[in-house]
């Protein structure tokens, strides 16, 4: 536990050096833009791109598995339940306290591949849930028609079911990939960085702007990727009438 | 070539030979030892009541429902003997919730048949065009919309012009225009009808509608409860000679008014006009009305006789009540024999 804590602040608690800097960092300021602006490139832009990488390999991970179970349940039935129910015990953990379980477990301990772990976990059940509703929800006379005029099966999935579940596997893809954007920030609380590290460092050094400034990167990336899903849905699915 | 060699292919004749299906797990028969014969180009209407087994006989014919005992052929090959999925894509497919794919444009819609088979695509594209001006859309507004962009008569123009795209020489109807509201189910009959007379296809049709059937039908084959063919004659016929009380019934007590909606003023026999009927003031029709519109006149204006006009509104002859009571029971007679 304690080598936790300490891998978590690097140094281990120290008084706060505010020697350099501006006077608002020196003054303890509520905000100091100069600050951000003095230290994004060397310490919270390598913390960004550690979180997207995080997110990005968690979710596709995630979509992968998923999507394989769901195609699994749409085909055969008795797999929905099983899979529902693991990867709905997995969503209740509370994220800490998996990080907590994986550093534990021979092997993994304090690395990347426990934090990956953890986050794929929480993907999972919105995903499956998702595609397997999108799949579920195709019209039924799309698919009678298709198999009227010679579609294969599988041509019938690739062709017509996967295309019309696609809104409902792109608003899956929107939820998880936010979701995860958020706990990957706890997955610094094991060492592997990403934007919860200047979030803990500044809480711990009782440095505001820190962790103020990171946080707004956090959010902003979540707006940011669910932005860019709600622009790729629309491009992937042009017939779906959006708003007004 | 290949075009030329695909917009030959020509209407095939269908054979329903003794034909059975069992649902699993159910006592009776759904279809009893069908057999009928229908020729090439021949638009066949199945009717019956619910549970009589009309589109189970469809299905079997593109076997999405499995033949139990008999066979089908088309053109003397049995369905059961070729690739299921080879055979799907030789045969056109309408249903009554046409089943457009919600996330093709009509183009694409309409060009799924031909892609699956691989057509090369500058022949899609021109057999495209051609089908939605075929089934009266027009191709600059229509081929780049999303099907829930039409209305639902639109829908089921694209569903046909996207069964007929391969030009496949037998095309399957389930209660095609059974969704759509009675005005409109009208035009697209008659257009179909006419569209029917250029590219003569067989054509299996089922409703539940007598109407549509006696207006749709080269031949019909009445079905009963259980799938056993109750009568299959033109529908002159059946309406002049109903096999037995089931089919009266189900044709309807209005059968001998039904048969005079088959004819037109111009296809029977007028009595002369009296020479001054120009001035007379006698109700008048022109030829294309059907006999029973004619009827109609002449019931509601009081007056046994009506005159018969050309295009021009020149008079060509007179028809009478009586001449109708004559006509119906002459045919009568004909059916019988």
């Amino acid at each position: 536990m304690i080598g936790v804590v300490l891998a978590l602040v690097g140094e281990g608690p120290t008084i706060p050096d505010f020697g350099r800097g501006s006077d608002c960092v020196r003054g303890r300021g509520q905000f100091c833009l100069d600050w951000v602006v003095d230290n994004f490139g060397d310490q919270l832009l390598p913390r960004l791109i550690e979180h997207i990488e995080l997110t990005a390999i968690a979710v596709s991970i995630g979509f992968v598995i998923a999507f394989t179970a769901a195609l699994l349940a749409h085909r055969y039935h008795w797999v929905k339940t099983p899979f529902t129910a693991f990867s709905a015990f997995v969503y209740t953990i509370p994220s800490i306290a998996l990080f907590q379980l994986l550093v534990a477990v021979p092997g993994l301990g304090l690395s990347w591949t426990s934090a990956e772990i953890a986050l794929v976990g929480y993907t999972l059940l919105i995903l499956f849930r998702n595609i397997l509703t999108g799949l579920q929800e195709v019209p039924r006379d799309a698919i009678d028609a298709a198999e009227g005029m010679g579609f294969t099966q599988r041509q019938i999935l690739w062709r017509v079911e996967l295309p019309l579940a696609l809104p409902a596997i792109m608003a899956g893809l929107r939820i998880a990939t936010v979701t995860t954007i958020s706990l990957a920030t706890i997955a610094a609380y094991i060492g592997v960085g990403g934007i919860g590290q200047p979030i803990f460092d500044g809480i711990q050094r009782g440095f505001k702007t820190q962790f103020v400034a990171a946080g707004i990167l956090a959010v902003t990336l979540a707006l940011v990727a669910d932005g860019l899903l709600v622009l790729a849905q629309r491009a992937l699915a042009p017939w779906v009438r959006y708003g007004r | 070539m290949a075009r030329a060699e695909r917009g030959k292919a020509t209407a095939a004749e269908i054979v329903f030979d003794h034909v059975w299906h069992h649902y699993p797990g159910r006592a009776v028969a759904a279809i009893q030892d069908l057999s009928l014969t229908i020729p090439a180009g021949e638009i066949c209407v199945l009717i019956g009541p619910s549970g009589g087994g009309k589109t189970t006989a469809l299905k079997m014919v593109n076997r999405l429902i499995p033949i139990s005992k008999g066979d089908i052929t088309i053109d003397g090959r049995s369905v059961q003997a070729m690739d299921v999925i080879e055979l799907r894509r030789g045969i056109g497919y309408v249903i009554q919730q046409v089943g457009l794919f919600p996330h093709m444009r009509v183009e694409d819609n309409i060009a799924t048949t031909p892609r699956l088979l691989g057509w090369p695509d500058e022949e899609i594209r021109s057999r495209v065009r051609e089908l939605i001006e075929l089934v009266g859309l027009d191709p600059e507004e229509h081929a780049r919309t999303y099907p829930s962009k039409l209305s639902g008569g639109q829908r089921q123009r694209v569903g046909l012009a996207r069964a007929m795209a391969a030009d496949p020489p037998l095309m399957l109807m389930d209660e095609p225009f059974g969704a759509i509201d009675p005005i409109t189910r009208e035009r697209l009959q008659d257009d179909f009808l006419r569209l029917h007379q250029t590219i003569r296809k067989t054509v299996i049709f089922v409703t539940h509608d007598i109407d549509e059937a006696i207006k749709m039908g080269d031949r019909i084959a009445i079905l009963r409860p259980g799938g056993l063919l109750a009568h299959y004659d033109t529908p002159e016929n059946i309406l002049a000679k109903p096999a037995d009380d089931f089919v009266a019934r189900f044709v309807g007590a209005d059968r001998g008014l039904k048969r005079l909606s088959l004819r037109t003023l111009r296809e029977i026999e007028l009595l002369d006009a009296p020479r001054d009927a120009e001035r007379s003031d006698l109700p008048s029709a022109s030829e294309g009305t059907k006999v029973r519109d004619a009827l109609s006149v002449m019931l509601t204006s009081g007056n046994p006789s009506l005159l018969v006009t050309d295009d021009e509104g020149t008079v060509r002859g007179m028809v009478t009540i009586d001449l109708i009571t004559a006509l119906l029971s002459t045919a009568e007679r004909s059916a019988v024999s």
